[in-house]
């Protein structure tokens, strides 16, 4: 039986386009130092340092937890970096939590960061390699044909990815920290801006954003003394699978659903929809709230898009969905796993300000990476396991 | 905490050039091979760690295509670490010591041949301010063994006598890439390359893959009849601004060998991941191993160094000769980034 183990701070930047104010070191410090003031202690308590982040082509820094060692205190500690695509925020947090978990570390200071304005994304991700065709889509260009293919299998109707791009940006202007802010967004804007890639319309696509995010996790002992309310980590899971593959199901992908099994089955939970109080999912691009909804279990399949038009993902829902905004308001990537499982853990600590869910005591952070291929959640409790 | 060893270990052939084959290709081999050896299936795994450097493939993501060498249906609990695949082993031992996993599947790959390693890995450092002077890796190492050397605590005939021993020691392993019976004096007779460094001080560009099974107590007894236990581990890191550092010590390396308890017993071997023959000096007064103790048979990195698995090559070394009855008692060392900035010790033993 694993120790247990609590998320006793948590910190992030405001998430926008160009941090040019700060360096990668600057940015990271940032949100570690507003996770420790959270946790109330000091670098000299932390134990060890796990450190996330997607591909290093994104800043054109080889290994960065070398170069970042000063700002995140790292002298003479033990560090890791982790990268598991775009599900490494979550899979940081989970090995981070594991450190405690095992009885070996007491205090751990995690942090997860992109700095996309340092290089540029889409040359990142389209590189040329010997014997591949070389697709140059980007991330929306790839996926869209899976959301295409939702909508025809299920009939769900076009302006289904555009109510979700409504109610997350709605979410994200009640959250200080979220990059896009479009107060006056409705319907008819989303519909009205520019197509990208059939359905995903401009305003259905997540930003390119700068930000970090820290979170410190901490053993029982520690976590009963913390100044705020811990959040208890009581399941976490990750789960992988090859990129292409015979009878591969890209709308309700293998791995979700083994993952989500897993942390269900380690935290008791048997109804999803009714246990749950608050997810934070990881929906780059609109369409994907539905899907999830639907892979989670949180309804059946094809009914994801009934519960998004019904309005029971909305805050005031019953399953309410990104109450931060999600990654479709900030999407600094390598942090965006670790903003999911981080703003699960405000909601049960009751400190998410503005768009706290009133009386959330359990929350699920979920987070995705490759092609339909890594997934990272984890479920945390305002009641100790 | 949970008792843990390791059960099979195999290193795939070490060369400069690995041709057309591709990471998924270098990685294929050794994990069959590795689970063949100790009878594990997909279906015995219970978690799967890599370590890999997207940088050197020259692609974002080299672990996702390096699973298309794993049968990932159903799918696996899996992590990848972009650091030496040491550090992987540790995730799997984090992963083991919760109780969340009891077998696991570690490997490393690196093919550092299609690029020019030495520049790439000058992006390690800070952008901002040391990047742009682009001072490659080489040359970082030979401000290092300036260092050791001025400040009296080695010559250029002892790290001749480094080299020479990793040369010996290589014949006897069949996958080392450089290997032979040069003499010191014919050493020192070899122009400089970076001074005070001479092309043998440096280890060779490599291009492998490794890999390796760890299980919880109960599971390698079953697995094995002579598991290498994990006795004590630890790893510490060091600033990356190399003038803030007495680049002639290393106490990350010697605090994480106190944690790990290197001096708890008797050292049959130990394998120092050196990847330039000065820093095997720095690392022996480090963890403060007595004279005798044979360091590197298997010729170290200064005879096979390929990136991101040549400090779990040590590791795996050392338990393959305690699995084959040949030692007690190992201790294994890995190093990341400049001037051994970061180093990870293990203690194996029987």
């Amino acid at each position: 039986m694993a120790n247990r183990a609590a998320v006793v701070g948590v910190g992030q930047t405001k998430h926008k386009s160009r941090h040019k104010e700060v360096s990668i070191a600057g940015l990271v410090r940032q949100a570690a130092e507003r996770a420790l003031a959270d946790a109330g202690c000091g670098w000299q308590d932390i134990d060890a340092v796990v450190l996330g982040k997607a591909p290093d082509m994104f800043e054109g820094v080889v290994m960065p937890e070398l170069y970042l060692t000063d700002a995140l205190g790292g002298n003479g500690k033990p560090v890791l970096r982790v990268h598991t695509a775009g599900s490494v925020g979550g899979s940081t947090a989970v090995v981070a939590a594991n450190y405690v978990q095992s009885g070996a570390f007491r205090r751990v200071l995690t942090v997860t960061f992109e700095k996309q304005s340092e290089s540029n994304a889409t040359w990142a991700l389209s590189p040329r390699m010997p014997f591949v065709p070389h697709v140059n889509a980007g991330a929306g260009g790839f996926f869209a044909p899976y959301m295409r293919l939702y909508m025809q299998k299920y009939h769900a109707p076009e302006h289904i990815g555009c109510l979700v791009a409504v109610k997350d940006r709605l979410n994200a202007c009640r959250n200080p920290y979220a990059h896009l802010q479009i107060p006056n967004i409705d319907l008819a804007m989303v519909q009205q801006s520019p197509m990208l890639w059939e359905p995903l319309h401009f305003l259905e696509s997540c930003p390119s954003s700068d930000g970090a995010c820290a979170l410190v996790i901490a053993d029982e002992q520690i976590a009963e003394r913390s100044p705020n309310p811990p959040a208890w980590i009581v399941a976490t899971s990750t789960r992988a699978d090859g990129v292409m593959y015979a009878g591969k199901d890209n709308i309700h992908p293998k791995s979700l659903i083994a993952c989500a099994k897993d942390v269900y089955s380690k935290a008791g939970i048997t109804d999803p929809r009714r246990q749950i109080d608050v997810a934070e999912l990881y929906v780059p691009f609109s369409w994907y709230e539905p899907m999830y909804l639907e892979t989670l279990g949180i309804c059946g399949e094809g009914e994801g898009w009934k519960l998004t038009e019904a309005g029971a993902t909305a805050m005031t829902g019953d399953i309410p969905i990104n109450p931060s905004g999600g990654v479709l308001s900030s999407n600094p990537i390598g942090a965006s796993g670790m903003l999911r499982f981080g703003e699960a853990a405000l909601q049960v600590r009751g400190m998410a300000g503005e768009h706290q869910v009133d009386g959330a005591r359990l929350a699920l952070g979920h987070a995705f990476g490759g092609a339909h291929s890594y997934y990272a959640m984890w479920v945390v409790s305002a009641d100790k396991p | 905490m949970r008792e843990a060893a390791i059960v099979g270990y195999v290193q795939g052939p070490q060369r400069r050039y690995a041709g057309a084959a591709n990471e998924s290709e270098l990685i294929m081999p050794v994990v069959g091979e590795v689970m063949r050896q100790t009878g594990v299936t997909m279906q015995d795994i219970d978690f799967t760690c890599s370590g890999s450097c997207d940088y050197l493939q020259g692609a974002a993501f080299a672990f996702v295509e390096g699973l298309s060498a794993l049968a990932t249906v159903p799918p696996i609990k899996e992590s990848h670490v972009e650091m030496d695949a040491a550090w992987a082993l540790y995730e799997a031992l984090l992963k083991i010591w919760t109780g969340d996993a009891d077998v696991c599947l570690v490997y490393g790959f690196g093919k550092s041949s299609p690029g020019e390693l030495r520049s790439v890995l000058t992006l390690q450092l800070d952008p901002y301010y040391h990047v742009p002077l682009w001072p490659d890796s080489v040359s970082m190492a030979a401000l290092q063994a300036r260092a050791l050397l001025d400040s009296g605590a080695a010559s250029e005939r002892d790290l001749a006598e480094v080299v020479a021993r990793s040369r010996v020691n290589a014949l006897a392993n069949p996958n080392a890439q450089l290997k032979g019976r040069p003499t010191v004096e014919q050493l020192l007779a070899e122009p400089a390359f970076v001074s005070p460094l001479r092309r043998h001080d440096c280890a060779p560009i490599t291009d492998g893959a490794s890999a390796m099974i760890v299980a919880s107590g109960d599971a390698a007894r079953r697995l094995c009849a002579r598991p290498a236990w994990i006795r004590g581990i630890d790893h510490r890191m060091e600033t990356g601004i190399l003038g803030a550092r007495d680049l002639t010590r290393s106490p990350s390396a010697r605090l994480a060998a106190e944690r790990a308890g290197v001096a708890r017993g008797r050292v049959d071997l130990v394998e120092l991941h050196a990847p330039f023959s000065h820093q095997e000096i720095i690392l022996r007064r480090e963890l403060g191993l007595a004279n005798e103790v044979p360091v590197n048979l298997s010729g170290g990195a200064l005879a096979a160094n390929a990136m991101m698995v040549a400090g779990f090559d040590r590791i795996g070394y050392v338990a393959g000769c305690i699995l084959e009855g040949k030692a007690d008692r190992g201790v294994a060392h890995a190093t990341s980034g400049h001037c051994l900035q970061q180093n990870l010790v293990a203690v194996l033993e029987a």
